[in-house]
Formats: C-alpha cells, structure tokens, sequence
C-alpha cells in the first residue's frame, strides 16, 4: 500500500470523529434559557410511582408534581392541602373530603377513586411496591398479602386473598372513607406521606394494573406536570400547570438535574451551573463557607445516628454496662471535628424535628463523664474489649475510630472499629446473632410523629430493632400513645416510653443530622425541610 | 483473508460466551444480597422482595439464571436492570456519549504521542526528549482518581476555562476537559513506545539504505521510519481502548457524564447484575471488534504480515 493511502485513511479517520463529535453538539441543555426557572441537584430517582418512592430523591421530583392531602405547619402539625377536611370521631374511620376543582395536569378531575384506586395498587402485596407498609394500619391490609408457602421459592406463593383494601370506601365523588384496623391518632400526619398521593385514570391499563411507561411520563394532581418525559440520569424538567387551584409557586419551572457524584454536583454549584444543592458533600465542607459565603446554610433534619447493643449477648445484657459506655463518648468532640458542625450531638431517643421532643431527655447518661463511667462499668463487669461493627461504604470509619479512641481513654478497655463491606452484610451477620459487637445504624423518619421512631427503633417487633431490644412496658406505652385520643394525649404516653429508654440504653444516641445545602447568587429564599427537599413554594428567583 | 476473517469471526462467538459467562458468574458470586443493595440501608419489605426475587429469578441455581440471562441475549432482549429499566434503553442513552468521550481522548492522546514521540525520537537527548520524559514520569505516577478531580477543581472551577461537569447531551468543547483527562491514561505508554519505536528504526538496515539512496530527510523519516514504527503503537492504541473504558468510570463519575463508565459504577454499587452483565457484554464485543480491527491494520502497515 502507497504511504499516501496510509494518510488518507488517518484523514478519513479523524473526519469521521469530528462528525461522530459534532453531530450533537448542539444539543446541550436548554436550562439557561427558561426565564424565572432554577435548577435543583439531585441524584436519579429509583422510581416515581408514588407507592413505590421511598427515597429522597424520587420524593423530591414528586413534591413539584402532586398535591398532598396535608402538609406540615411549622410545628411539624399537619395542615389539610388537597383535601378539604380529614375527620374522625374515633380516631378508627377517617373520612377525607377533597377540594374541588382540582384536577391532575392531563384535566382529569381530582376525585375519591383516584386516591382509592391508588392506595389499592400500593398495598397490594405482588406489586412489590416499596412503600406499601405505609398502607398497613388500613382495615384488610393482610387480605392483600400472601404468603410464600415454602419460605423461600421453588413454589410460588398464591394470589392474595382480596385486591382491594376493605377499609376504603367511596361515599361521593369527593369523600371518601378510610377505616383503620386499629385507632390511631396521627393518621393524619402519616397520609401526608408521599406513598398517598392520588393517581389519575391514565395511569391504568387495567384496573389495578399500571400502564406502561405511566412512570417516565407521570401525571400528577400539583403545580408542576412534566415537561417531556423522565430523562434518566440527566435530568427531569417540570414546567407550571396554567391556573393550577392550590398554593402556586413562585418560580415557572424546576429542572431536577441528576447527579450520581456529590462532588460532581459541588463543582455545578461553585460555578453557578446548578441552583441549589440540598446535601454539600464532607469533603467540600471545610470550603464551602469560603465559596458560598452567606449561601451556605444549614437547617435542621430528621435523621438520628446511633449505635445498637446487641441485648442478646451476655456482656451487654445488663443496662448499667450500656449506661456506662454512653457517658464514656464525648458527642460534642465528635460531632466538632469528624462532622465540622454539620450534625449536632443527640441526647434524646426521638429527633428534636418531631412533637413531644424534650432536649436532653437522656439526661446524665448522654453527659460525657468518663470518672463516673469507669466506676460504673468496673462495677458492672463490662467486657474488657468492645468492637463496633460498621458499613465500610458509607463513610463511617473515621467517626468510629474516633468514638472508640474516646472509649479506650475513658474506660481503659480495648476498642477496635470492624467493616463489613456493605450494610447487608451487617444485617446478615446480626440476624444470625454472630458476636459482632455494637452496631452502627441510622434513622430517617417516614413522618413527623414520635411514634416513627419510637416504633420502628426500639420495639420488640419493630422493623429496625436489629438489636433485639424488648420491654414489654415500652411496647404497650408505645401503642397506648398510637390509640390516645388527642395528639397531646399520645405525646404523654410516648414521652413515658422514651423514659424507659433512658433507663434501659438499648442504644447509644449520638448525632442528629442537619441539611447542610447551598444555593446560587441566582436564586433567593430556599429552604429545607425535614426530609432534604427543597421546599418548591418558597423558592424565586433573586431580583437585583 | 477471508478465510482468516471467518476464522477470527468465530473465535469471537466463543470468546464473547466464555467472558459473558465468566463475568455472570462473578456477578453471581459476589451478589450477597442484591436486593439488600438496591434499597441501602432501610429493610426490605418481604413483599418487595418476593416480587423482585420472583422477576429476576433470584432464588433458581446460578445455572438456571444464566440460561434465562443467554436466553434473553440471543432473542435480543436484555433484560431490565434491578431499578426495573429496560437495559436496551439504558445502553442506547448510555454508549453515544462515551464513544465521543473516547474518540476525543484517542484523537487527542494519539495526536499528542506522535507528534512528541517522533520528535524525542529522532532528537534523543535533547532538552525537548529529556523534558517529554520527565512529562510522562508524571502523568504516569498520577492515578487517575487523582487527576479527574484536580483538573476539575484547577480548569474547571477556579481558572473557569471549561464546564466542571458535561452532562448527557454536552457538546465538544464541554468533552474537551474529561478528554484530557481520560487521554492522559495512555497519552504516556504511547509517547515513549513511538519515541523508542522511532529511534530503533532509526537505525534499522533500510533507513540506511534510503539515506544513501540519496532520499530527503522528510521522506526517509515520514514514509521509512514512521510506517514500521506505528505498528506498535496502533497495537497500543487497540488495547488502550480497554484502558480508556476503565478510566471512563472514575472520568465519567467526576464529570456527571451519565455513559458506560456511570452505568458500570451504579450497577457494582448496588450489585445489579443483569445491568453489569449487559454493559460488560457489549464491552466484550467492542473489545473483540477492535482487535479484529488492529490485527487486520497490521496488513495494510507491514506487507511482509499476510494473513492465509
């Protein structure tokens, strides 16, 4: 071959990577030139079925696209949104009646069905829905379960018994009824969730079946529909719906951008790409009051760390033993340097965002007293070496080594941090109840009462009580407070509970969590909640 | 050749199976918990668990599984991810923008090379081949994972030349950083094989030859010395594509470009097999594509290399 050809081929080449390079180069982002919209970093949603959104970041998108039956007031109080009234007079059969004139982005109007068609799908066990316990308490929610007859495969496990929820009934286009298996007094604050938003007639292509490709172009009853469909892994535009009824935003539309690295996502922030960003990564921390100045905030959210004794071994059965270790770690220190003031010291078993939250509640056993700590547990017999077993993936070893370095100087016992490589393999290793000494966990609260995380953490059946703690005084003072009458009466009950945990120690409380997020010059007023979403009412674009 | 392209064709059907299988099944042994996984670090709910178990086969044989998961391959479905998104379509979004990230990369690192490399070669010694090697010392120490954030951080955000991150649609001057940074992965091996290859030919019997021949300079190094020397390196650059994949995750990662690298990390993170096994497969065959691709080049470069 001539050498000439040779230079031919390198031309023809490299002319076809600058075509495959060009051809799309003008299809960057149209963010920019949407007037009055902002930009919100998140990571990609795993789904955006309400009954299946489990995370932040699906239930973020979801808050611009639906309208719930309630929101929270400032006291965390739940306060009627899309429905017109919520009742009951037993606190067992609620009855919801919906505002009028609402109706879903597609022009559907907002009725009864729409709720009851939705909360079927979701509680209806094949449909593996994420969120589905959240239908639990709801008259006839076991019907729609079964059982896998062998445990586990070969043999498939029948069709439930009923599709349908037994305790919700239509009684007009607007109202609707929801019966409870048993009295609960905040029903009301858990229907906030968002596994309870309505969906529309177009969502189904069957009744109880959801059509294909419903959740890349979700129709919602709220401020925003979807501009286009979901576009994975980059972004998810949402536009305004024209005279919508309810509360209307100040912005015109929001593009959730995805982002699968944090720092990736700080870098957008820094460079005025990207709006706000809800959770500043830990390494970005130390300058992020240096490049944002004023824009760096925190606010507080419901998160609570903890550490779990195991209640079943032998070392750590005796409470006196648990008692001494929590007063021999210094919270503040480590929350001061590991966290740089990004979470706060926890002293309390419920976190400070709910109702009934008393600081300190802990009392002298959250104070960090390593003099009285060693005499306590030298007199109770605590095992001379303590491991803490951790998730290697997430990020939680210099706070552990940091923790046990604290426990070897103030007790004088040998303390060694040990990863598992995921938080499975944790869970693995505690349900067969290997020796793996404390164990590190964590909570986010599902919705603002007490009783989250009361029930959940530190009841004998509750669904994270790994540690196999169990009071059955605690047990029955939680569910007297679950069927109080008033709220106030239910806090009392739960304020009770917690006092055993003081007594008792199941867990070493140790940080609530705080958002720490950031926003751009471009954008004013951004708050947020509880739950790491921004609040999509109160932010605007910043006039100069 | 044609005989030799059957031939090297078929091999690459069993190849394709024996890496496919080889990869499901170390998928397949380090997947403790998949579901576990997926979710991070909140409980399952048991429903949850029996309807994605039952969809994906989770609690037949690893046998079994794979059978559905060839099945699936050769009816051309492959399957959904653990999320429930079709991999087919995940892909389709997923490959457009990293082979523009690494055509970019390749055109830069091979530009870069050869010119530098051919240079060093015919001047060794000098203070521009002493400087070029001292360059490649560096790029080469510097892991990856540490060079993607740092240009970001110097580039990107404090000089503000080019966009920190690109994003799924980013045009070529938004590539251009991740390029640089991806091309510096095999910019340096590239550098100094042309640069030895070059000073070896340098010296070889026929440059001899053309030199008394009376040949200008040009013509001795352009056509003589250069064809035989970028045999070796068109190998490299072949085998480099692997090379680019693998730094494409960590690339990819820091510059939010949602490509094959991104999938792979999410998909090993949350132990989602059927998506690793699907991107991995693909990236088997562009593995045995473009070595098909090299061999046959070895042709066009070398007439003395004929294959029968």
């Amino acid at each position: 071959m001539p050498a000439r050809s040779l230079w031919k081929m390198a031309a023809s080449g490299a002319a076809v990577v600058l075509v495959a390079a060009g051809c799309s180069s003008d299809g960057t982002e149209d963010t920019e030139t949407l007037p009055n919209s902002v930009v919100i970093g998140i990571a990609e949603p795993q789904h955006l079925i309400p009954s299946n959104t489990t995370e932040t970041n699906g239930s973020q998108v979801l808050t611009s696209l639906f309208y719930p039956l309630v929101k929270f007031d400032a006291k965390n109080e739940p306060v009627e949104v899309a429905a017109d009234s919520i009742t009951s007079p037993d606190n067992k059969v609620w009855t919801v009646k919906l505002k009028d004139g609402f109706t879903f982005s597609n022009g559907e109007p907002v009725i009864a069905d729409n709720y009851i068609d939705a909360w079927n799908y979701g509680a209806y066990g094949p449909n593996g829905q994420g969120a589905s316990y959240f239908f639990e308490r709801i008259d006839g929610y076991a019907d729609l379960q079964s059982k896998d007859p062998d445990g586990d495969g070969p043999e498939k496990a029948p069709a439930p018994k009923s599709k349908t929820l037994r305790g919700l009934k239509k009684v007009d286009a607007r109202t609707f009824t929801i019966t409870l298996s048993a009295p609960f007094a905040g029903w009301k604050s858990v229907i906030g969730y968002t596994a309870f938003y309505p969906l529309p007639k177009a969502a189904f292509s069957a009744p109880g079946v959801i059509k294909e490709g419903f959740e890349e172009a979700i129709i919602g009853n709220g401020p925003f529909k979807l501009k286009g469909k979901w576009e994975h892994d980059s972004q998810i535009q949402v536009e305004k719906v024209a005279d919508f009824k309810g509360a209307v935003p100040k912005v015109d539309a929001i593009t959730w951008k995805i982002y699968q690295d944090t720092q990736a996502e700080y870098a957008d922030l820094v460079t005025g790409n990207l709006d706000v960003q809800t959770q500043i990564p830990i390494e970005s921390l130390g300058k992020a009051s240096s490049d944002l100045g004023d824009r760096f905030q925190k606010s507080p959210n419901s998160a609570f760390a903890f550490v779990g004794f195991p209640t079943f071994q032998k070392e750590f059965a005796k409470p006196e033993v648990r008692r001494a270790l929590s007063m021999a770690i210094n919270r503040q220190e480590m929350t001061d340097q590991i966290f740089q003031g990004s979470q706060s010291p926890a002293t309390s078993f419920v976190s400070p965002v709910v109702a009934g939250f008393r600081p300190d509640s802990c009392g002298a056993n959250c104070e960090y007293n390593p003099v009285k700590a060693k005499q306590q547990y030298v007199a109770a017999g605590g095992p001379s070496s303590i491991e803490i077993t951790y998730n290697a993936d997430g990020g939680h070893k210099a706070w552990v080594d940091a923790m046990c370095n604290q426990i070897k100087s103030s007790l004088g016992v040998n303390c060694t941090g040990s990863a598992e490589p995921k938080f499975a393999d944790m869970l693995t290793k505690v349900e067969k109840k290997q020796p793996v000494g404390l164990i590190r966990l964590g909570w986010i609260m599902d919705y603002p009462l007490m009783e989250n995380y009361l029930g959940p953490l530190y009841s004998t059946n509750g669904s994270s009580n790994y540690y196999g703690y169990s009071n059955p005084a605690f047990d029955s003072l939680v569910a007297e407070g679950s069927a109080a009458k008033t709220n106030a009466e239910a806090i009392k009950k739960w304020q009770q509970a917690e006092d055993i945990l003081v007594q008792d120690m199941p867990v070493l409380p140790l940080r609530f969590g705080q958002n720490v997020f950031g926003f751009s010059e471009k954008v004013d007023n951004v708050t947020v909640d509880l739950f790491q979403r921004v609040d999509i009412y109160k932010i605007e674009v910043a006039t100069f | 050749m044609f005989r030799y392209l059957v031939r090297r064709l078929l091999q690459m059907v069993l190849t394709f199976f024996g890496a496919t299988f080889i990869v499901y099944a170390l998928t397949f042994a380090n997947a403790d918990d998949p579901i576990q996984a997926l979710v991070g670090e909140r409980p399952v709910s048991e429903n949850v668990r029996r309807a994605l178990t039952e969809r994906y086969h989770l609690d037949d044989p690893f046998l079994v599984q794979y059978w559905y998961y060839v099945k699936g391959l050769l009816t051309g479905d492959l399957g959904r991810s653990l999320t429930g998104r079709k991999i087919s379509e995940m892909m389709a979004q997923a490959w457009p923008v990293t082979i523009k990230l690494a055509l970019i990369a390749i055109v830069i690192s091979a530009t870069v090379a050869l010119i530098a490399g051919v240079v060093s070669g015919i001047r060794r010694g000098s203070i521009f081949d002493n400087v070029t090697l001292v360059l490649t010392l560096i790029v080469l120490a510097l892991p990856i994972v540490v060079l993607a954030p740092l240009a970001q951080l110097v580039f990107g955000i404090q000089l503000g030349w080019f966009p920190p991150t690109a994003g799924r649609n980013p045009s070529v001057y938004a590539l251009l950083l991740p390029a640089f940074v991806l091309g510096s992965l095999v910019v340096a091996t590239q550098l100094r094989v042309t640069r030895a290859s070059v000073a070896e030919n340098l010296r070889a019997d026929y440059v001899r030859t053309a030199r008394a021949k009376g040949l200008a300079r040009r013509r001795v190094i352009g056509v003589h010395v250069l064809r035989n020397s970028l045999i070796p390196v068109i190998t490299l650059i072949g085998v480099d594509i692997g090379a680019l994949m693998s730094g494409a995750i960590v690339t990819e990662g820091v510059f939010n470009i949602p490509g094959v690298g991104f999938n792979l990390l999410r998909g090993i993170r949350t132990e989602d097999g059927p998506l690793v096994v699907g991107f991995v497969s693909v990236l088997v065959i562009v593995f045995l594509v473009v070595n098909l691709i090299v061999d046959l080049l070895y042709a066009a470069l070398d007439p003395r290399i004929r294959y029968e």
